[in-house]
């Protein structure tokens, strides 16, 4: 028996930060870094006698984020207590949800290797982040700037079979929560961090093997790892006759290994109850209908239609739509322009390579996706060759002005002139009688150098294709 | 003399500049001085920052200000309500040294009203007694008789009112911490329905039951004590949106026809016979001022006392969670792990009866009893929930007496917690459903102690009972009317 003969279970609890303008109980501002305990106050430093009032944009977006993920809706929730003694965590007990979160029963489709699987999403419940602790020479200092911060936890089925699905999973979700509107999803500032729940068993065996749990990673590709490298380690340790403990496990990056943080018998008993300083939590169906109404189409759905409307490839399609902000650019585009096809490409290729990866997702762009839905049109329409609207779109990235303004301005219209074109031709032939002779006598390539002359004599501008034709026809007429 | 006098008449002496702030502050600071050795209902007087208030208040009213009717004023507060600047116990060796940095609500109300804190009062340590022997600092002394116990947790706030150490005070009730202590010292004691009083800045015992009412000299500071502290506040997620009445409004009524109450379960075996006779005479008062009073029967009131201690221990052990030595309050000098700092933290800043509850209540909340105990107790809720609502579709109010007997002597029963949980077995179903009760004095036992009598109403009708309690002090004759100190 061997790595082949298992088959992988995991289970993924994905965190993420929500981007509500003031944290979960308290009017702090929900900031990413400051000097430490500067973003506190004494309700999210849980000083004795402070209570907590729900922020309800909390609730809307996660909500936003359960009807992103197809999820049913609790419209009667509460919130509870999660107990236990840490010092990043002021209260000692977590406000969290237990047994009725705000989503559940939810549903998200990865494709993989061309293949689409369903994972399922057991939950989506609310709760409060924890502080920080610096580990320091002499002792630990605690910062409480991100106690507060909402925070949602994302729960999935036990869908996963293989630690690729768990990576395409995860920037699936970052895609969605993004859409949503509801997340930053930075995962450099933590913002969405997931533990991973792992297990083997023989293949053919429909009861689930003992599993670990890998807490905290905040990165796709340290997941991916992780989950590949406990894999194989649960492996061995059954094929060398030995049993799978149930733990929970930490992934260090820098030795690529997972390592023994807690045993279930050293497990907390988090006696959760209802936390009674909150009232439960009621969404009215109006409530649900707008925050449904103000979802932008999700990716799967833009990419359904670009395949079907406008013929791209799946592949071009899902580039595009791995983000928002790119995907309506695209939209802007495509909607204006003669050829979508083409303004897919130009994305692809041009687009793409002046942005660095924050700035695809947010920041305002150089320029309207109208701007290069008529720049595609001018070439579709012979004003500029295609190689003259590199140029526009290099000055259109610059000043952002309208492609039209640029080749007016500066000139750029291509020369479409058939009897001026005729003249310059003939006075090339004329003047090239070695290369023309090269022509004639088979050498066909001799054609490239007697348009790098046309060229010239027009500064760029003449048309390619009419060029080449009356070069094609003067040259027979010579034979 | 100034001190023996009494909000509303305060009041009126005030506004008409026939005494200062700073004279009737100075009155009551000069008595704390001469008589609080003997009681021991402060453990902070404020005597400088209450001086200075009220001469900045005469000020105001020099000028000619326009003022709340409250400015001036001054009051005793419970030390387990946050106040800026003022070190804030919890009666606890764990708060010795934390002073707020923010104001809880209802001191914000009490400092917008221009109004003088005297300073923070005894109790039992974190709320969790019936008699303010669970203070760390000291035992307060009932003023009628130095030898017993003032009842609590608020049993500084009430015996700080009977031995005229402030006009009034306020308290915290989770199970009949404001009630029990009024019925031991002879003073009105009022619990307002949960959800009236912000508990913003009150440090939590039980956040679903601990609600702040006042303890005054009579119903009419009651209800002048409550126009004060009610009212929304965003800041109380559990606090309600109702109007605040002008609770005066009620006094001064005929409560010809109003229908009463009376549980024979609260009348029945464990009850003292002169408490029984005297709530008796008490309903006699009543009937003959046309109320008509009723015995009635009221299930699960037996399982009213077991569900609230499992419910204010579980509610507990999370709330005190956060004392553990890290961010403020006591921290053991003496550790090599987290655990240890934990550990003895918590082991030396508690006392006994809080490690109790804390076990209490965590064991009550423990995966795989969770259910038999935090959720049955849950359940019973409800269902004592379900008898009042029977109850108040037929009656205007409950009437039974506030404790079983009156008080008992320091120390009598320190090593018998059981026994020194059923002095709340009147007090603690009230709590449970959430509803408003007052307790006043009804008369003296034969050893001379105060007796108290408990009316109980529907929630958020405060006023019925301010009505009738109004009604029957103003009928009922007292042989005596403060403790001789």
């Amino acid at each position: 028996m061997g790595y082949e003969d298992y088959e992988i279970v995991m289970g993924l609890e994905v965190h993420s930060e929500l981007k509500t303008n003031t944290k979960i109980f308290c009017d702090c501002k929900n900031e990413f870094g400051g000097e430490p305990n500067t973003h506190c106050c004494p309700i999210c430093t849980g000083m004795p006698g402070t209570l907590p009032v729900l922020n309800g944009k909390v609730v809307e977006y996660a909500i936003k984020a359960g009807l992103a993920t197809n999820c049913k809706i609790n419209q009667f929730s509460k919130q509870d207590r999660k107990n236990y003694f840490y010092p990043d965590l002021p209260k000692a007990y977590q406000v969290s949800q237990f047994d009725l979160p705000l989503c559940y029963e939810g549903e998200v489709e990865i494709e993989v290797e061309g293949e689409i699987r369903k994972i399922g999403i057991t939950r989506i419940h609310i709760e409060e982040d924890a502080g920080k602790l610096n580990h320091e020479i002499g002792g630990t200092l605690v910062d409480y700037n991100r106690c507060g911060i909402p925070l949602i936890e994302i729960v999935s089925e036990p869908d996963f079979r293989s630690p690729v699905e768990v990576g395409i999973y995860m920037e699936k979700l970052r895609t969605i929560l993004l859409y949503a509107d509801v997340s930053d999803c930075k995962m450099n500032e933590g913002s969405l961090r997931c533990d991973v729940n792992l297990s083997v068993r023989k293949k053919g065996e429909k009861t689930l093997g003992t599993r670990t749990e890998m807490k905290n990673i905040n990165s796709f590709s340290f997941a991916v790892k992780a989950a590949e490298y406990e894999a194989k380690r649960q492996i061995k340790v059954l094929e060398s006759g030995g049993t799978i403990i149930q733990e929970t496990r930490r992934w260090d990056e820098a030795k690529g290994v997972t390592i023994s943080m807690r045993t279930k018998e050293e497990a907390h008993d988090y006696r959760y109850f209802p936390e009674p300083d909150l009232m439960p939590i009621i969404t009215t169906d109006e409530q649900i209908l707008n925050w449904k109404a103000s979802l932008p189409i999700m990716p799967d759905v833009r990419k359904a239609n670009y395949i079907n409307d406008y013929e791209l490839g799946s592949k071009e399609a899902s580039i595009l739509v791995a983000s928002r902000k790119i995907a309506d650019f695209f939209e802007a585009g495509a909607s204006c322009s003669k050829n979508p096809k083409a303004v897919a490409n130009w994305i692809i290729s041009e687009v793409y390579s002046r942005l660095n990866e924050d700035e695809k997702e947010q920041g305002p762009m150089p320029i309207k996706g109208e701007d290069l839905g008529n720049l595609v049109n001018l070439i579709e329409e012979g004003t500029i060759s295609g190689k003259m609207a590199k140029t526009v779109f290099e000055k259109m990235w610059q000043t952002g002005k309208s492609p039209v303004t640029i080749v007016d301005e500066e000139g750029l219209k291509q020369n479409s002139d058939e009897d001026a074109l005729r003249t310059i031709a003939t006075d090339v032939l004329n003047s090239n009688a070695k290369i023309v002779a090269d022509y004639l006598g088979g050498k066909e390539a001799a054609i490239q150098s007697l348009m790098g002359q046309m060229m010239k004599a027009t500064k760029g501008k003449a048309n390619p294709k009419m060029v080449i034709d009356l070069l094609k026809e003067l040259l027979e007429a010579m034979r | 003399m100034l001190y023996q006098k009494s909000v509303s008449a305060l009041q009126h002496m005030l506004q008409n500049k026939e005494v200062t702030s700073e004279e009737v502050t100075q009155s009551y600071l000069d008595r704390i001085e001469m008589v609080d050795k003997k009681v021991g209902a402060y453990i902070t007087v404020a005597s400088e920052s209450a001086l200075a208030t009220a001469r900045a208040v005469d000020e105001k009213r020099n000028k000619g200000e326009v003022l709340s009717p409250f400015a001036g004023i001054p009051i005793g507060i419970k030390d387990n309500m946050c106040t800026e600047g003022l070190r804030t116990t919890c009666a606890s060796k764990m708060l010795d040294n934390f002073v707020p940095p923010f104001d809880a609500t209802i001191i914000n109300k009490i400092k917008e009203n221009d109004m003088i804190i005297l300073g923070k009062l005894n109790m039992d340590e974190f709320a969790m007694g019936s008699s303010t022997e669970n203070s760390a600092y000291h035992v307060t002394k009932n003023p009628w008789d130095l030898e017993y116990v003032p009842g609590g947790s608020s049993g500084g706030s009430a015996a700080a009112v009977a031995a005229e150490l402030a006009p009034f005070t306020l308290g915290s009730d989770t199970g009949g911490s404001i009630r029990q202590p009024a019925h031991y010292c002879g003073v009105v004691g009022m619990k307002p329905t949960y959800g009236r009083v912000s508990r913003y800045g009150l440090i939590a015992f039980a956040s679903s039951l601990d609600q702040i009412g006042p303890l005054t000299r009579d119903v009419r500071d009651a209800a002048l004590a409550l126009n004060l502290i009610c009212g929304h506040d965003r800041m109380d997620s559990s606090s309600a949106f109702m109007d605040t009445p002008d609770f005066t409004t009620y006094l001064d009524q005929d409560i010809k026809g109003m229908r009463i109450a009376l549980p024979r379960e609260f009348m029945g075996e464990g009850i003292a016979e002169d408490v029984k006779a005297s709530i008796l005479s008490a309903v006699k008062i009543l009937e003959h001022m046309g109320a008509v009073v009723d015995e009635v029967h009221m299930e699960m009131t037996e399982y009213a006392l077991p569900s609230y201690y499992l419910i204010s221990s579980a509610e507990a052990s999370s709330n005190l969670a956060r004392f553990d030595g890290i961010k403020y309050g006591h921290q053991a000098g003496d550790y090599d792990t987290l655990v240890e700092l934990y550990k003895q933290s918590r082991d030396e800043g508690f006392g006994a009866e809080v490690k109790r509850r804390i076990m209490l209540g965590t064991y009550a909340l423990s995966s795989g009893y969770y259910d038999a105990y935090y959720k049955k107790a849950q359940q019973v809720r409800t269902l004592i929930k379900n008898q009042f609502d029977l109850l108040f579709a037929e009656y205007d109010l409950v009437l039974t007496p506030t404790g079983p007997t009156t008080a008992f002597k320091i120390g009598a029963k320190v090593n018998n917690p059981i026994e020194m949980y059923l002095n709340d077995i009147c007090t603690v179903p009230i709590n449970i459903a959430g509803l408003p009760a007052i307790s006043l004095n009804s008369g003296f036992d034969r050893m001379g102690l105060p007796i108290g009598l408990q009316l109980i109403g529907k929630g958020f009708d405060e006023g019925t009972i301010l009505k009738v309690a109004h009604a029957y002090e103003q009928a009922r004759v007292l042989d005596k009317v403060r403790p001789e100190l």
